[in-house]
């Protein structure tokens, strides 16, 4: 890809960065008691989700109290980890000066410790996003989710890898920063990850000793009931979180880059980066709040430190300011998200998989489908 | 001492915040099994079981201090507030001070207080008295929205500003404004204790109408044959001094004796405290003088030229300021502080800031408040800035 990807001037760049720039300014000028209202009532909503299914498991032989812990405790591992956990953990509501909200003191329900977290995705991913070689979350080191990805008999086992993923996903994370790929290639030396395993072991320890240990001996002779809806609560975190998390980058029509092309970018090229290197999905406001709002990972890449209730009201400015520019903005329904992701993952396991146009998206084949509710500018 | 929180149910939990301190050891051995609290926070990880206590109630907490508000007096130009603190309150010394946090506007503040109250005031709460400045934020939000039954944070008490033990033979207590608060706390708690040697207490305010303990002092003065009181007003007149401090001010609260050979606290304004030192001086006794510092936020005069020092308090290194960001800076000390984008989008180079004034260089904004988390990479010192590194 020796030509640019960007569709547009250094001038227009410039102009579009400062428009956004305005933008973020807008919002960060308006936080305040309703930011730190709204994230309290997430707050209380999961831990009431989560002393729900505890308190319903401890008549966990009975069928319909084990549906009920399990459902209950889902929904509280999903909001821990999306809607407050990562939100949090990117410094979202760090203004407040509250510390159980600091980004730097917050730590999540799910296996992966969060200042691990915070490198690996806060700079890493966030910073470089979409470079190939770059961004280790195009195919986080197991997946070929890139064209420019070279291909390797090991991804004929795309599919397979991918399903191990989301079935273990809070592991798979939790693994992330140790890169493994990189070790099995020398590009790092084991000794490296030696105070990361350490942390990984610590993390992982307290969170199975509190669902596969704790609560299910507190049950007394329903251990192994309890114990199973404990697991299945976590199974259902991992395929949701990862399947939302797929749809951020992956469906069919989002860019990536090259690092030569983004060399010494400006501030206004970094925001278009962002925008053509992420996906939306449309949904309801209730499937927001449950995605963590990374249904606007368009807007969330552009400004990760506004507090995610934003993102959806800021959604139909960069919508516009995507169209003045002629830029695309990837959105659509969960369905076509995940069917779009889960196709490339079958196509790209092999060598020739990629369909031309894929790598370098035109505004028409990503416009909204029926689905969305987003009115188009005029 | 705590059996108001008995409301909050039945658990073992809530029998240990109900009962006194000199009581709770013998509650947990036999209410609570040992390792009770051990297994709470493992099954309560990664948050940790205050986080759920709050949720049911804000004063319910195993660890973090908090304070209930019970009672609050508005005078003309300040707020006196009676808190009632949790269990781990461990008390404190008449002239220290303690930090209160409240959340204004979806922020949290936090600001420095002198209870005003004796040490050993029998209901176990504290008395903080607020004047409410004009631009003071968290002053100006006690003023008009404090109430009944408001959670604020609390930390225990902090601060050297304390009467000495033994106790003085004479004491000299001078304040000016709102650095009464302090005196006022130390001349309660010598009455507290029967002290039998003489207080003076001197204070200056504009006019009578800001000293909200006029009634008060008169009534303690007069139960207390050894507390002599003087006031000077500095706007109206018409109090027991005029003027500035000086050497007859202090004649007119310790008459009888060279006053020189008491000890003095004092808190005020600067300059009050540097004519008390001054006097003292002058007959060799300066040590005699003991003082709280105001710390006031400094106005920022001048954004665009780089000056005043970057001081990394932790590393004990100091350098003029060059106007580059305090990340660049920290780097040219020497130093290397943890970081990622270098362009404030992934918050790993925030740090906390001890004092002075930033500027974000993405938005031009100012930031002067004192202990607050900043990002490195995106601000620059706007003269003297002390960052905790």
């Amino acid at each position: 890809m020796a030509e640019r990807t960007i569709p547009l001037t250094d001038q227009q760049i410039d102009e579009l960065g400062r428009e956004l720039d305005a933008l973020r300014q807008r919002i960060v000028d308006d936080l305040g008691e309703d930011d730190r209202a709204y994230i309290y009532n997430i707050i209380k909503a999961q831990r009431a989700f989560e002393v729900l299914g505890r308190a319903s498991l401890f008549a966990s032989a009975l069928p319909p109290f084990w549906l009920l812990g399990v459902a209950s405790l889902s929904l509280s591992k999903i909001l821990d980890n999306m809607e407050i956990g990562h939100n949090v953990m990117h410094g979202q509501y760090d203004w407040m000066r509250d510390p159980a909200l600091n980004s730097k003191q917050f730590e999540w329900d799910t296996a992966c410790p969060s200042d691990q977290w915070r490198y690996s995705h806060n700079y890493m991913h966030h910073t470089f996003t979409n470079i190939v070689d770059k961004d280790r979350d195009i195919g986080y080191g197991i997946l070929r989710m890139a064209e420019d990805q070279k291909w390797n008999p090991y991804y004929l086992g795309n599919p397979v890898w991918a399903f191990l993923l989301m079935v273990l996903f809070q592991y798979g994370v939790a693994l992330h920063d140790l890169e493994v790929e990189n070790v099995l290639s020398g590009k790092r030396k084991p000794a490296q990850n030696k105070a990361l395993w350490q942390a990984i072991w610590r993390k992982v320890g307290k969170q199975t000793l509190k669902d596969y240990v704790l609560f299910p001996a507190l049950t007394g002779p329903q251990f192994l009931s309890t114990l199973s809806a404990n697991a299945t609560a976590n199974l259902i975190r991992n395929l949701w979180a990862y399947s939302i998390i797929f749809c951020g980058h992956f469906p069919s029509g989002v860019a990536t880059f090259t690092e030569e092309e983004t060399e010494n970018e400006s501030r206004g090229a970094w925001y278009v980066r962002q925008m053509m290197g992420s996906a939306n999905i449309t949904g309801s406001k209730l499937f927001h709040i449950l995605s963590g709002n990374l249904s606007h990972q368009i807007e969330h890449h552009l400004f990760p430190d506004l507090p995610s209730r934003r993102y959806p009201q800021i959604a139909p400015e960069v919508r516009a300011l995507c169209e003045k520019y002629g830029l695309p903005y990837n959105t659509g329904r969960f369905t076509k998200q995940i069917g779009s992701t889960w196709g490339k993952i079958f196509r790209l396991a092999l060598p020739f998989g990629g369909r031309p146009g894929d790598a370098t998206p035109d505004a028409d084949s990503v416009e909204a489908d029926e689905g969305d509710q987003v009115p188009t500018a005029a | 001492m705590y059996i108001r929180s008995l409301k909050f149910g039945t658990t073992e939990v809530e029998i240990l915040m109900a009962v006194s301190a000199p009581d709770r050891a013998s509650v947990r051995r036999r209410f609570s099994p040992r390792g009770l609290l051990p297994l709470l926070e493992a099954l309560a990880t990664p948050h940790g079981v205050d986080r759920y206590l709050e949720l049911v109630h804000p004063m319910l907490t195993l660890r973090e201090l908090r304070a209930v508000v019970t009672e609050v007096r508005r005078h003309r130009h300040a707020v006196t507030l009676t808190l009632r603190p949790t269990r781990q309150w461990q008390g404190f010394s008449a002239g220290q001070f303690v930090q209160v946090s409240v959340d204004v506007d979806g922020v949290r503040h936090r600001r420095c207080y002198s209870p005003a109250c004796s040490q050993y005031r029998a209901d176990g709460c504290l008395e903080l008295t607020v004047k409410a400045h004009d631009a003071g934020v968290v002053s100006q939000y006690l003023y008009t929205s404090a109430t009944r039954g408001l959670v604020v944070g609390l930390s225990q008490a902090e601060g050297s500003f304390t009467l000495p033990e033994p106790r003085p033979r004479r004491v000299v207590l001078v304040s000016g404004g709102s650095g009464i608060t302090p005196v006022l706390s130390m001349l309660r708690t010598l009455c507290d204790e029967n002290y039998h040697g003489e207080i003076g207490f001197l204070h200056y305010a504009p006019d009578a109408e800001h000293v909200g303990y006029l009634d008060e002092l008169a009534d303690l003065a007069a139960r207390h044959d050894n507390v002599r009181l003087a006031f000077g007003f500095t706007r109206t007149g018409g109090g027991h001094v005029d003027g500035r401090f000086c050497p007859e001010h202090l004649a007119t609260v310790a008459p009888d004796s060279d006053s020189r050979d008491a000890e003095v606290f004092v808190c005020g304004p600067a300059p009050l405290m540097e004519a008390v030192r001054g006097v003292f001086a002058a007959a060799g006794a300066e040590h005699r003088v003991h003082t709280e510092e105001f710390t006031l936020t400094p106005v920022v005069t001048d954004v665009g030229e780089a000056s005043g020092n970057v001081s990394f308090s932790r590393s004990d290194l100091s350098a003029a300021n060059t106007g580059a960001t305090l990340l660049e800076q920290a780097e040219a000390a020497g130093l290397r502080p943890e970081h990622g984008c270098r362009m404030g989008i992934c918050f790993s180079c925030t740090q906390v800031k001890k004092s002075g004034c930033t500027r974000d260089v993405r938005s031009g904004e100012l930031h002067s408040d004192p202990d607050t988390e900043i990002q490195l990479c995106v601000n620059v010192p706007v003269g003297d800035v002390v960052v905790d590194l």
